[in-house]
């Protein structure tokens, strides 16, 4: 039962008071999370630290080559972002495909990816874009590959007792460069994916640079599609090398037969479009022609 | 059991209340304001029965701790209109034949509401985004979504 809600106003605060409580208390962001998990009586801390109050983490700002996005940045934020939806589209398409409209307002995604589900989409969107999570606790600082936080499903390795996510960094694209998201599920609204796909890639003459497919749910975190990968690094623009690289997709996935998400069978056949799809929309923002 | 003091805007006027900060905003509304306007379904933010409007933004009152409220403005139901001056969303929503049991009503006009207090024409596709999250079992979508449209015109005009 919680017997204390506390609204810190800046980081230090908020990681004093993580520590004063000890491992007893959990960060609240948006909540859309962790409410249902203490509904559920799966976690029951004795306070909720709201890192909401923080200014700074609201902001989403262009540094050098870089996007930053603050922890408090939700889904609906960076949706409707005109600097998202110009250099990092798939994050901007994956933002709004999450939960609903109510879940977007509130949910953010620092909170998607510290929730560690496998197939979260801003957390796949963002591990295509090669993000970087800003750490902090008392010691100081680290940053660590948003790809590399999973711990299995529903587990990160950032140490909720006495560690803060405070910003997410990546690249901004630039005009020879572009990105997709794809998603399949029951509805449009309020349902898990099925499956999900980003993709983000560079041209240079005609030909792939270099390509980023992350997949998922298809195993405990966001899944990067090898094989595909290599197979169009390097290689000419061209309808044909897309379809090898979807099929080389769907070889290397290993979903598993599910009662919410559909069968193996059904879903890997599906990757393979999901996949093409999202190269040709990639391909077509990057300048390409197929 | 401790109680922590919140202060907020609720339709545009100041309360300030001693809660178990183990309560949601939906909660305190209906338990402890008497404001049963705003439903409870699901309790886990998947119908939007008890949508609110907070700060300018849809939200599931059942996902929001009272005390994430603190010196934040809160809107409901009960703030937009009454019988005697209904909100041009709620009549509406009489004219168009968009309530049948009406349970899922509430929520689906905060979410409305809170779509047509910052876009004046929205398109279709605007309207389904908003309402996406609300979850009618009865009246199916086509009234609800003529209902906002017809809201919206009545709003431009006025």
């Amino acid at each position: 039962m919680l017997k204390d809600y506390l609204l810190p106003a800046s980081v230090d605060e908020a990681l004093q008071n993580l520590q004063a409580y000890s491992g007893k208390a959990a960060i609240i962001a948006g909540g859309t999370d962790i409410m249902v998990n203490m509904a559920e009586g799966k976690v029951s801390p004795e306070a909720l630290i709201d890192i909401s109050r923080i200014g700074e983490f609201k902001q989403i700002e262009e540094e050098g080559e870089f996007i930053k996005l603050g922890a408090g940045v939700t889904h609906t934020q960076a949706a409707r972002s005109p600097l998202i939806r110009e250099k990092a589209l798939v994050l901007a398409q994956a933002c709004r495909e999450v939960g609903s409209l109510q879940i977007r307002n509130v949910g953010t995604l620092v909170g998607n990816v510290v929730s560690a589900q496998p197939a979260a989409d801003a957390a796949v969107a963002l591990v295509a874009l090669e993000a970087i999570a800003e750490i902090a606790d008392l010691q100081g600082k680290r940053e660590e590959p948003v790809e590399e936080l999973y711990a299995g499903i529903g587990a990160c390795k950032v140490d909720c007792r006495s560690q803060l996510v405070t910003a997410l960094r990546f690249k901004a694209l630039s005009p020879n460069q572009g990105s997709a998201f794809k998603r399949l599920a029951k509805r449009k609204a309020l349902a898990l994916p099925m499956l999900n796909v980003a993709v983000v890639l560079s041209l240079k003459e005609g030909a792939f640079e270099w390509v980023r497919i992350v997949m998922a749910p298809v195993g405990p975190g966001p899944v990067r599609a090898t094989a595909s990968e290599n197979i169009l690094a390097g290689a000419s623009v061209s309808p044909e090398i897309i379809e090898k690289a979807a099929a080389a997709a769907r070889e290397q996935a290993a979903p598993r037969d599910s009662a919410l998400r559909g069968s193996a069978a059904y879903r890997r056949d599906v990757l393979k479009v999901l996949v093409r799809r999202a190269l040709q929309d990639a391909v077509s923002q990057a300048g390409g022609s197929l | 059991m401790s109680k922590l003091k919140v202060a907020f805007q609720l339709n545009d006027k100041d309360v300030a209340l001693s809660v178990d900060p183990n309560d949601t905003l939906l909660d305190v509304l209906r338990g402890q304001l008497n404001l049963t306007g705003t439903k409870k379904g699901c309790g886990k933010g998947e119908c939007g029965a008890c949508t609110v409007i907070l700060d300018g933004e849809a939200v599931n009152a059942c996902l929001i701790p009272i005390m994430k409220v603190m010196g934040r403005s809160v809107q409901t139901i009960e703030g937009i209109g009454d019988e005697k001056n209904l909100h041009p969303l709620q009549e509406a929503f009489i004219d168009k034949g968009a309530i049948q049991c009406g349970y899922c009503t509430p929520g689906m006009i905060m979410s409305s509401k809170a779509l047509l207090d910052k876009t004046k024409s929205p398109t279709q596709s605007e309207i389904r985004e908003a309402i996406a999250g609300n979850i009618c079992r009865c009246t199916g979508y086509v009234k609800i979504e003529e209902a906002v449209q017809a809201a919206a015109e009545k709003m431009r005009d006025s």
